[in-house]
């Protein structure tokens, strides 16, 4: 007998047959159910290993997600449920790269992250770092990692370590899984790599055997389920890799050094990142801009918003909100210069960031009020590349 | 009851919807384009357990390559999208075949996850659903039990293998399935093909499913008493199903033979561990023992104490050293040498008794066999063919083999367990509700004879013509034909019998002629466009691309007005005249040939006839 499956009929009892398949029965007003047996647990004891001398130490800090996920017999959907060194142990060919020491922090979704969370992990990232590990390794859900590699990203700034977020597209449980060849390629880029900084390591194509490692503030998930959803907008990958571990780097980069990690995980919260459409109407957004101590507007095209909202942005920066422009087209960079609109939105008080992708603005924007004197200063700190996120050059 | 043999089907029959979990035709491609690389390793089931067929085809370390297809593959197929919901079409058509059985129907179906990491499947898994158990199809009198119903997913197409990479193309993948697997309940090997021709014609009568070869493929699961149930995977063709059986049944005998020998002998487990003998073979001229030197591999040996005769005996009838090859080269080797065998292959008797010497082999009882390959290899492929051995001891191993075209098999992989099994927890279960069913039992197709029944009264076409047209499943081709042109109904049935009968043993890939084409040939028939004698050569014409109107004045087969079949008679009477005349009415008989030979498809035989007498009896008088 299975656990009910949350899209099975009210009335269904889920049954294992021998044969391994399951059925739905239906049971009846006058149906009765005995349990006759129930099966042993098969829980095994992982003995714990020994680190192996001249390798690396990394620490993977467990935050859950579909790398770390496994079926759930209750709602029948996937869970994440595996401990971090289960993780570890169902890829064992890890350990031939690196000593690996596990811990789990959170084990949940990537959409159910906050502001806490990222203060927590950019914590124990800190601490693992200044205890000795020479990479650290995050798996995490793919939804909001883009996120969570931002906030880490400004959190932690010159971190001496390469700190790698990975996650899959297909759940760990799957003989396809994109997570064995995703953790290879972390753990690999961080012991050979000599990068320090915060990384993405997804898969490059649809194959298993090309990776790329995207700066934490320049990625983004631009697919719902493909393996190689995370791209770098406005750049190219930090690196390429391919299945034998072979890293080609794009351009140079900040090296490893043996420096302690500083970290400040101060976040203002007061914070709304929001995008602009036809049609939409400054009376509902006033208030929201209004009770905002910073506000992110993924502009059309070079920054653009109706010229309706723009009263709401100058009432709203004439209280002390920060509004921030970054673009919806995502590629490229804001430019308020060209057209009236964007010079109105100048003269109320806008402040266009470049290329910056709105979600790491958004990110960003509650840092760096967070960590600022005031509003002049938060204003600079945007406008200033603190950790890559954006860039004078765009190539062809 | 007393029986030689048990065999049991399971029929795999392609259905002619879109795919099961996405919006792909199912067609196959010509070509394919891509090479995306993926690697699968077999997980655990969620019981905890990993499943012994997945473990053996993770250990030979495979890798994979898929070709997309334009039209025919998606992002679902390269495992890049959540499968969409299960295709309604294909369901229904399974679920009206459950009912043709009187199966019961599972209340609410779920799909599972069945671990295959042979790389036919990119998710690594088949997705399959129980969709009833129980049920009979009788075949000959007798009642042959249906254990299940399964709908599923068919696989990748395997396009080409190097070393350890293989190539699939993502065409078949997804095709919907519909698996039937009967009781054990065969007796004979010829009860095994009509039971499939059975099922297969049951099949057929849904109309949904998938004609021609490969679509329809049979595995068989067959044990002797004392035996061990084996499944033999994959047969296409029909008619060689008793073959399968029979040589099966002729191979666990063998096995069951060996087992005694070896039991009288006295034969323990095999103890010895494997040794490296390449010192011994260091001169050897056995291109495969040189080849392996060279590369710096060994030739490793194990001695195999009581297996001698066994292995290959009484004139090749005993037969456990192919046994143990085909495990061997699962492990990545092109065979092994054991000692029933040798001296040949380049290994003369002197190298033989040299190994013997160095194993220490005295008794005529014991036996060896050895390896030469690169060395790790060589160990797992040793490894393999004496465990192969000990099982002999036990008697037959369960196991899954490949059908070969000669009608033996060889050994693929353990029969996979309960364990690789688990949900597909992206495909919401299908509840079957009371309307459902009803639905469902509304919409069961007429039975093959009660079609056969009704073609005979509605066309007054004969049994045997209509019981053919079943079997061959032209039978709708037949009714749209028939019913197009009523007078002609025993020409087409005749046509669609004994003329495909022949153009086929002619090598005419007569049912690949397309149906547009028939009707057109028929209806220029029925305008009396030719005589219907011409009907073979115009279809031989017609299948190689021709129009029917083209094929027509091509043979210069359009038929002749009246007066000028009439004119060219009496030309030929005429040129004959002193024969007919000392002949008299008789010479119409030996008169037809030459009349035909002027006017065949032109006009019918029997108008010929007539004008001939006319003729004739006009010249005499």
């Amino acid at each position: 007998m299975m656990p009910h499956h949350d899209f099975s009929s009210p009335d269904i009892l889920v049954l294992k047959l021998k044969s391994g398949y399951n059925i739905g029965v239906r049971m009846y007003g006058d149906s009765e159910v005995r349990v006759t047996e129930r099966p042993s647990d098969r829980k095994k004891d992982v003995p714990p290993r020994e680190p192996k001398d001249g390798l690396k130490k990394l620490v993977l800090i467990g935050t859950g997600g579909t790398i770390a996920s496994y079926v759930d017999y209750r709602t029948g959907a996937v869970q994440p449920a595996l401990s971090t060194s289960e993780l570890v142990n169902a890829v064992p060919e890890l350990r031939g790269v690196a000593n690996i020491e596990a811990r789990v922090l959170f084990s949940i979704f990537s959409e159910n992250m906050n502001v806490e969370h990222w203060q927590k992990l950019a914590e124990a990232v800190s601490e693992e770092i200044n205890a000795g590990a020479d990479g650290i390794i995050i798996p995490h859900g793919t939804d909001t990692m883009g996120y969570t590699a931002a906030a880490l990203s400004f959190m932690l700034g010159e971190v001496p370590k390469p700190v790698v977020l990975v996650g899959a597209q297909r759940s760990s449980d799957r003989p396809s899984s994109d997570a064995t060849g995703n953790l290879m390629a972390s753990a690999r880029f961080c012991v050979e790599g000599g990068r320090a900084g915060v990384f993405v390591v997804m898969h490059d194509t649809h194959g298993d055997d090309s990776f790329a490692v995207h700066l934490g503030t320049r990625v983004r998930k631009m697919h719902t389920s493909r393996r190689d959803a995370f791209r770098s907008i406005n750049v190219p990958p930090v690196a390429r890799m391919d299945a034998g571990g072979k890293i080609e780097f794009s351009g140079p980069g900040r090296a490893v050094s043996k420096g302690k990690s500083a970290v400040r995980t101060g976040m203002e919260k007061k914070c709304v990142l929001l995008q602009s459409y036809p049609g939409m109407d400054p009376d509902m957004f006033t208030d929201v801009l209004l009770a905002s101590r910073g506000a992110v507007i993924a502009g059309s095209g070079l920054g653009h918003v109706n010229e309706n909202m723009i009263p709401a942005i100058k009432k709203a920066v004439d209280s002390g909100t920060i509004v921030i422009i970054t673009s919806q087209c995502l590629g490229g960079t804001t430019n308020l210069n060209v057209y009236n609109t964007g010079r109105d939105m100048l003269s109320a008080g806008a402040v266009p960031v470049g290329d910056m992708l709105p979600e790491t603005a958004y990110v960003k924007l509650m840092w760096a009020i967070a960590n600022s004197a005031g509003r002049e200063e938060a204003v600079e700190l945007m406008k200033a590349p603190l950790a890559g996120e954006t860039g004078d050059r765009r190539v062809a | 009851m007393d029986y030689e043999m048990m065999c049991g089907i399971e029929i795999h029959q392609q259905l002619d919807t879109k795919k099961l979990f996405c919006s792909c035709d199912t067609v196959l491609c010509d070509e394919g384009f891509g090479a995306h690389y993926r690697k699968l390793r077999p997980t655990t089931s969620e019981m905890g357990e990993i499943d012994r067929a997945a473990l053996a085809q993770h250990e030979r370390h495979m890798e994979f390559r898929y070709q997309c297809c334009h039209g025919c593959s998606c992002l679902v197929d390269l495992d890049e999208e959540p499968p969409h919901d299960v295709n309604k079409e294909a369901m229904d058509v399974s679920l009206v075949f459950a009912s043709m059985l009187n199966a019961d129907i599972t209340d609410e179906i779920h799909f599972m996850r069945k671990i295959v990491v042979d790389g036919s499947n990119t998710s690594g898994f088949q997705r399959t659903a129980l969709v009833s158990t129980g049920g009979e199809v009788e075949v000959n009198g007798r009642k042959i039990s249906i254990l299940s119903i399964c709908l599923e997913e068919d696989a990748a197409r395997k396009m080409e293998t190097k070393g350890n990479e293989v190539t699939y193309r993502l065409d078949r993948l997804g095709f919907p399935l519909i698996e039937v697997a009967t009781g054990p309940d065969m007796r004979t090997p010829e009860e095994v093909m009509e039971v499939a021709m059975r099922l297969g014609s049951l099949l057929r009568a849904t109309k949904k499913v998938k004609r021609g070869i490969g679509t329809i493929r049979e595995d068989l699961n067959i044990s002797i008493p004392g035996g061990a149930r084996i499944e033999i995977k994959g047969v296409q063709e029909l008619k060689m199903l008793p073959d399968f059986v029979r040589n099966e049944v002729n191979r666990q005998k063998m096995l069951l033979e060996v087992k005694k020998i070896l039991g009288k002998r006295g034969v323990k487990p095999i103890a010895a561990g494997i040794v490296d003998a390449t010192d011994v073979f260091r001169e050897c001229p056995s291109k495969i023992v040189t080849a392996a030197i060279k590369s710096k591999g060994a030739v490793l040996a194990v001695k195999l104490p009581g297996f001698a005769g066994v292995m290959n005996g009484e004139n090749g009838r005993l037969r456990l050293g192919a046994e143990m090859a085909q495990r061997a080269r699962t492990h990545g080797v092109k065979g092994i040498f054991h000692s029933d065998e040798l001296p040949n292959y380049g290994i003369d008797m002197e190298y033989v008794d040299a190994l013997k010497v160095y194993l220490g082999i005295s008794s005529p009882e014991d036996a060896f066999v050895i390896c030469a390959a690169p060395e790790a290899t060589a160990r797992e492929a040793l490894v393999a063919a004496v465990d192969r051995a000990n099982e002999a001891l036990k008697g037959i191993p369960e196991e899954t083999r490949d059908p070969l075209p000669d009608g033996t098999t060889k050994y693929s992989r353990p029969l996979p367990g309960a364990a690789r099994m688990y949900p597909e927890t992206d495909v919401p279960p299908t509840l079957i509700t009371e309307e459902k069913a009803a639905e469902i039992r509304a919409s069961i197709p007429e039975f093959p004879e009660q079609i056969e029944k009704r073609l005979v009264e509605q066309y007054g076409i004969n049994a045997q013509q209509a019981h053919q047209m079943l079997r061959e499943s032209n039978y709708e081709l037949f009714e749209r034909l028939a019913g197009a042109h009523r007078g002609l109904s025993s020409v087409v049935a005749t046509t669609l019998t004994n003329t495909y009968s022949e153009l086929e043993r002619e090598g005419i890939a007569a049912t690949e002629i397309p149906e547009s084409a028939m009707i057109g040939t028929f209806d220029m028939l029925a305008h009396s466009k030719f005589a219907k004698e011409a009907l073979p050569d115009i279809l031989r014409e017609v299948s190689k691309g021709t129009t029917p109107q083209a094929a027509v004045s091509k043979l210069g087969l359009e038929a002749v007005e009246e007066d000028e079949a009439t004119r060219i008679v009496a030309s030929i009477v005429r040129e004959r005249e002193d024969f007919v005349r000392s002949k008299g009415m008789e010479a119409i008989g030996p008169l037809m040939g030459p009349v035909m030979a002027a006017l065949r498809g032109k006009i019918d035989g029997k108008a010929a006839n007539d004008i001939l007498a006319k003729e004739i009896s006009k010249l005499i008088g």
